[in-house]
Formats: structure tokens, sequence, C-alpha cells
């Protein structure tokens, strides 16, 4: 049994923790927590020279053609230094959308940009609250223009294209949705940004008026295509979500031991020792739930559903976990701006609904579990 | 990333599925496959007499113990074949539970410790099962805090004589041989006055009394000791160092990578895709499905932690850390459940019973049982500080005892 990434891809991880410690310290993702800019411009562009973008992109098409374990290896480490830039929704979803279902020219046109940090894209899904569904998508396709909203859209106030689901059909089967490219620069189109809790990652809310729409994938096949995009995007925003989990639960460690009350340090108290124990069994339960993801991901194994909903709710409960108890750690400068605690608890929270809350997951992975017990 | 086999892997696992193929006790396959969370017992035959038989036969293929040495009675097998044995094993590891503190614990301690005349003796005997050995290290007021314990053993010539208690000795009716830890000197610090013996369990002034526990059940022991006689020749490790020693037999415990840890799921999973509630299936509705979900993903981390372990092993490499959160983990989790399982029968939960409808009692049964797998083994929380100190590398809490002699500790209690 090798149940574990390889030694090129633990050194591509060790390469990914150096290069975003040294240009992605807590003090430039402070320039956007602070609202100085909306992302951090530099670090993308450093992004995709070190290839990290493109990683997953084949070579054809302009990336780097390693694979999805090397890009569960850079994401664990985005997660872990709360990188302020649109890694996930370009990457995650709008490249795993395209990869997906892309004609030939469509990869051309756009993975390509991608990979050069030439071009953001996200995913257009949500319609206000609710979960994922093909029954909360109301943005309508005729003709090729779409009409409707879009809210909340990750990144979608600096994204130059956003993958649209629209209601090709009026019942609510899932064959009533396809998806379409959209350049947000366009016509018809009205990007409005949303504050949000994790002020590092912008929201928009995104109106469409005829605005044109190039199809992507097949009429009708939306969402079962989405479906496949959640379930990539779910195991690796798990593994970011693992690396914010980590490093919370190390500024934790490294605070108890530090800080001394009672003429000891805090770490010497039961009660803080065993509230940073249980932060260790969330993170290491979540990372091998992760671990199984990627393997099921890379292999594009038939297990990837459960596989995918195990490894989102591991990850989401282990980093609200380790967040918000690493604010508990440090007391009361947990609770201050100059602290970074709040930077990770805001992050836990706002990735915690992104692709569907933790009781959407929960849903699906019993769904998927009964599927596997009964076949 | 894969889960298969190394090619000398694969072929290690194709001769010991041959092996056990043609000499496992097919007769019990049956019984013993069917879940159960507690301790297996079988309907028409006595659990150790069938254990011994099997632990005989694979002693006698070269199976029993087979990570340690050959001469020892193992066949000298690398951890991953040890691994790769226990998978294939399957439902008939379980056979094996009479043998588990010998070979986990004793074993191992009289290997670090013990003579070359004393190796060759005792281990070749407890890996083929001939003698079944337990370990005497809790007393009633020494659980957690075992180094406070209070058995005496004292030097006459060249003997020890031993006075005092033991408790929760898994085995120790049917054991041949025990592992105890007493206290040589108790007029220093508590870590400092302890020393290792192994004694014969029929030895006279040894009486061994069935705790009722809690559950109502019976299946631990408590050793009383009056004047028993061990040859000096039976101390393992230093007059003094007993505590060292200890360190040997508690890191073996905790170390069994790859063990089948019952966390509830399966049967929790199973239970609710039949139970109807008033508005339908239990794991229709939504509540029910939150509850099995967050239960389900701990179950399979901790597959997969145990697979990463495995992982480690097979190339050679010391599996991390990540293992200690087994028991800790599925000990609460047993307990969860099986309340869980109980509130979704209403009144009837509270009935104890092999009814169909109340799921053969297993849950009722699992509820009364729980408690202990948060206390054998380890409390929940003396795992937790061993998680804070040795993996998060946090300061050891502050003892008031260290250095004062023990017989200046202030006692009190049970």
């Amino acid at each position: 049994m090798n149940f574990d990434f390889s030694d090129e891809q633990k050194q591509m991880r060790d390469e990914a923790r150096k290069f975003l410690a040294e240009q992605c310290p807590p003090k430039a993702v402070r320039e956007v927590l602070d609202g100085k800019a909306p992302y951090d411009k530099a670090l993308w562009k450093g992004l995709a020279e070190m290839g990290f973008l493109g990683v997953a992109i084949p070579e054809k098409f302009g990336g780097a053609g390693a694979g999805h374990l090397e890009l569960c290896v850079i994401a664990e480490e985005m997660g872990r230094a709360l990188a302020p830039v649109p890694f996930s929704s370009t990457v995650y979803l709008a490249a795993e959308a395209i990869l997906i279902a892309g004609s030939d020219a469509q990869k051309q046109k756009w993975l390509p940009k991608i990979a050069a940090g030439e071009a953001i894209g996200t995913l257009a899904l949500f319609e206000g609250k609710g979960n994922p569904s093909p029954k909360a998508i109301n943005v309508s396709a005729n003709g090729g223009a779409l009409n409707g909203f879009k809210k909340p859209v990750p990144d979608g106030a600096i994204a130059d294209f956003a993958v649209v689901a629209a209601r090709t059909g009026s019942g609510s089967r899932e064959s009533e949705i396809s998806l379409f490219i959209v350049e947000l620069k366009a016509a018809g189109v009205e990007v409005k940004p949303l504050t949000n809790i994790d002020l590092t990652r912008g929201q928009a809310e995104i109106t469409f008026k005829n605005a044109k729409a190039e199809p992507l994938g097949e009429h009708g096949d939306g969402w079962s295509v989405i479906s496949q995009v959640l379930d990539r995007a779910a195991v690796l925003m798990a593994f970011e979500q693992v690396g914010g989990a980590d490093r919370a639960l190390e500024m934790g460690r490294d605070y108890a031991l530090d800080r001394i009350a009672f003429g000891r340090p805090i770490g010497s108290f039961q009660a803080v020792k065993h509230m940073l124990a249980d932060m260790y069994v969330s993170a290491t339960l979540a990372r091998s739930n992760c671990y199984y993801g990627a393997w099921a991901l890379s292999t594009n194994a038939g297990e990837l559903p459960e596989a995918a909903a195990a490894a989102r709710i591991s990850a989401t409960q282990a980093f609200q976990h380790c967040a918000k108890n690493n604010i508990q750690v440090h007391g009361g400068m947990g609770f201050t701006w100059e602290f970074d605690c709040h930077m990770y608890y805001r992050r836990a929270n706002a990735v915690a609904l992104g692709l569907g809350s933790l009781s959407y997951w929960e849903d699906a992975l019993i769904d998927r579990m009964r599927k596997k017990n009964a076949a | 990333m894969n889960f298969d086999d190394t090619p000398q892997e694969a072929e290690f696992r194709a001769t010991v599925r041959k092996w056990i193929e043609a000499n496992a006790p097919k007769e019990f396959e049956e019984e013993l496959s069917k879940s159960s969370l507690g301790r297996i017992r079988l309907a028409r035959h006595d659990m150790v007499e069938v254990g011994k038989a099997w632990q005989k036969k694979k002693a006698e293929g070269g199976w029993a113990c087979l990570h340690w040495p050959k001469e020892y009675g193992g066949r000298g097998a690398t951890p991953i074949e040890k691994v790769i044995w226990q998978q294939e094993e399957g439902v008939y590891g379980k056979l094996t539970q009479p043998f588990q503190i010998g070979e986990g614990m004793c074993g191992p301690t009289v290997m670090a410790w013990g003579s070359e005349d004393a190796k060759r003796r005792y281990l070749p005997k407890l890996a083929s099962g001939e003698e079944i050995w337990c370990q005497l290290f809790s007393e009633p007021s020494a659980g957690s805090d075992v180094a406070g314990l209070r058995t005496r053993a004292e030097k006459k010539g060249d003997n020890w004589v031993v006075n005092g208690q033991k408790i929760w000795t898994s085995g120790a009716h049917y054991s041949d041989y025990g592992l105890l830890i007493a206290r040589t000197d108790p007029n220093v610090p508590k870590h400092k006055g302890l020393t290792m013996f192994f004694l014969d369990m029929k030895s006279p002034g040894v009486e061994v009394r069935p705790i009722k526990q809690a559950n109502g059940m019976q299946e631990f022991n408590e050793v009383y000791f009056t004047d028993v006689v061990i040859p000096d020749s039976q101390r393992l490790g230093a007059v003094g160092d007993g505590w060292n020693v200890s360190l040997t037999t508690l890191m073996n415990e905790r170390m069994s990578i790859g063990a089948r840890l019952a966390t509830g799921v399966p049967e929790m999973f199973e239970f609710c895709s039949s139970l109807m509630l008033e508005d339908g299936l239990a794991i229709d509705d939504p509540a029910v499905r939150s509850r099995l979900a967050s239960w389900a993903v701990k179950s399979s981390g901790l597959k997969y932690t145990s697979y990463r372990a495995i992982s480690a092993l097979s190339k050679g490499e010391r599996p991390g850390p990540e293992n200690s959160i087994g028991k800790l983990v599925s000990g609460m989790m047993l307990q969860d459940i099986a309340a869980y399982a109980m509130d979704l029968e209403g009144a009837a939960g509270s009935l104890t019973g092999e009814s169909e409808e109340l799921a053969h009692g297993q849950f009722q049964q699992m509820l009364l049982s729980s408690p202990s797998m948060r206390i054998a083994g380890g409390t929940d929380e003396i795992l937790r500080n061993i998680i804070a100190e040795r993996v998060l590398g946090l300061p050891g809490d502050i003892r008031v005892d260290k250095d004062v002699p023990y017989n200046k500790i202030p006692t009190k209690g049970r």
C-alpha cells in the first residue's frame, strides 16, 4: 500500500510552502483584508510563474500537465497561507468545468490564459440563499443570451469570465440546466461587489441583461457537469481547509507554549492541552479523509462522489473547529484585529459555505453511501 | 498514491491466504463473522480452548507472533507482513483475543528486558498459546497514575515476597503467567521505587476474583497477593527501574497498527436504514442524516489514518503519531452512537433483550459497555495529554508528587 504523496509531490509542497512564506506572509494578506487591493496581483503573477496555476492543466493547453495530486498539495499550502487570490474560483471551478465540458477551441482559448495568470475565472451558480440545486436556477438562456442574476459569485468582481449555470427549459429536471461561458466585461453584464465575512476573498452579484453567452458542453448537460465540478472542487477545497486547520492549530500551540499565566505556560494546563489535542484529532481525521479524496480525484474513481463528500465534511469541521479554538487559546488577544486568528476564523467559516453548506454535503454523503450499500 | 501491494507483499499475501484457506477453523467462520461490538463469545465452545487450538496450529505453521524472531517462536517477519497477516486472518483474528495481552505487551517486555534463558523458555510457549500471560499493573488506587501503585515486593534472600492487590486484569483466571509491577522502595519518589517481575499465576498466595462490572458482566479480575514468593531470576530490568521497563509494555500497547477498532458506524447505518419513524425511514430524516454523516467521516478518517500508517510501514518507515487518535475517537463515538440509536427508538429504547425491532439489543449493550472503552488502556484524558505532550510538544503538567518520597505522598480513597 502506498497511500501517501510521492517524494516529488512532497517536494512540490515544500516549494509551494517556501514560496508562499516569502510572497504571502500575513502582512500581504492584510493588504487585501484592509481593503487596499481587491486581491494580491503580484502573488497571482508569481503563482503563474511558479507553474502552480496550471499544475493540473495539460501541457497542450499551456499547463504543467502534472495532475490533481500535485494540485492537492498546492491547495493545502494556499489554504495554510490564506492566499488572497482567486485560486479556488479560477482553478478548481472554472478550469475544471472547462476541462470536463469544454470544446477544444474553448480549452485552447481559456486554459493557457488561466495557467499564465492572464485570466481569472469563476463559477456563477448560486442565486441568493440556498444550496446547489437545479431547482434553484432561474437565470434563463434564450438564443445565446442570458437574463437574470447570480449571487454570491466568488471573486466575481475581479473575474474575466464566468461559467454560468442557466435554465434552458422550464421544468425542474436536471436536464433543463445548461452551462455557458460569459465574458464579464461584455455588454449586458453588470457586476456589483458584495461584502462578506472573509475580507481576504471577494464575492459579487452579477446581473445579466441579454448578455452574450457561449454554450459550454452539451445542451441539458449542465447539472451533470456542475455535480462533477463540485465533487472535484470539494476535494481541492478540503485540502485548503486542512492547510488552514493545521496552521490554526500551530498558532494555538505556539501561543500556548509562549503565553505565561498563573506563573506557567498556559499550554501546561489540561483545559488548554485537551482543547489543542482535540484540534489535532479533527485535523488528522480530515487529512486522512482528504488523502482518500485525492486518490479518488486523481484516478477519477467511481468512489469520488462519496470520497469528496467525506473529505469536504471532515475538512469543513476541522477548519472551523481549529480556527474557533485557536482564538479561544489566545484569549483576549485572539479577538484583536492585530492578531491573525480572526483571518483564519473568517476564512474557515466562509469556505464552509462556498460549495454548499455542511448540511448539504452531509445529505449528499448519506445519499452516496446508500447508493453504494445498495449496489 | 495507490492501495496496491508491492510485488513482495503480494507474494507474501498469497502465501498467507493459501495457508489460512487450508488451515483455518472454518466451522467457526459464520459465528465469528457476526458483527459484534463487545467481547466475542462462542455459543457452544470455550473461546480460550478454540483460540488455543488455532494459535497452536499457527505456531506449527510459523504464523504465530510472526514479527518476533524465529528463536523466540516467531518467523522474523517485517511489520508490514504482520499487518498483511492480520488482514488475511480476518475474522479468525478474533480467536486470538486471549493472547493479545501476551503478544502485544508481556512478550515484548520479556524480549526487551529478560535474560536469554528466560526468553527461550517463555516466549515460544507464549507465542504458541500454550501458556497465556496477563498484565498486572492497575490497582484500585493507581489507574491513570499507575506509578502511584501500592503493591509491595520485599527482598528476602534470593526471593521477593509480594503483598497487595491488582485490578482490571483481563484473563487472569486462565493465565499461566503474569507481568507484575510492584513497589520495592517506598522511601524514594514514586517512579523510582518500582520493579518489574513476572510470576507463575499458580503460585501460592495468588487469588483471582472476578469483578462484577457496571454493565453487569464479568470480564476482568481482581488479583490479590498474600506473601507470594517470586524468585529474583524473574525480575525484569534493574531493581528500581520498573517504571522505565513498563514504558516498553505501554508503548507496545499503543502501537497496534491496523487493529480493528469498532466504531459502531456500520451497525448504526444499517439500523437507520431499516428503522421506521413516524414520518418514514430514520435515514431520510435530516437530523439523523447529519449525525450519521458526522460519525461516518470520523470512521472513514480513522480507516484512512491507519492506511497512512500501513503505507509508512510498507516503505520501511516508522508511522507518525497519527495513530494515537484511534481509541480516543472510537470510544466516544461508540457511546454517542448507542445513546442516539436508543433515542430513535423512543421509550422502547430503554428495553434490553434480543428483539428484532430493537436491533437485537446491540445498542443497549453498547451503551452499557462503552464507558469502559473510554477508560481502559488509557483514559480519554490521558490520551489527550499524550497527544498534547508527545505530538504537539506542550509541557507536562506540574506534578506535585514528583520529587516527594512515595511514603510521604498524601493518599486517600480508592
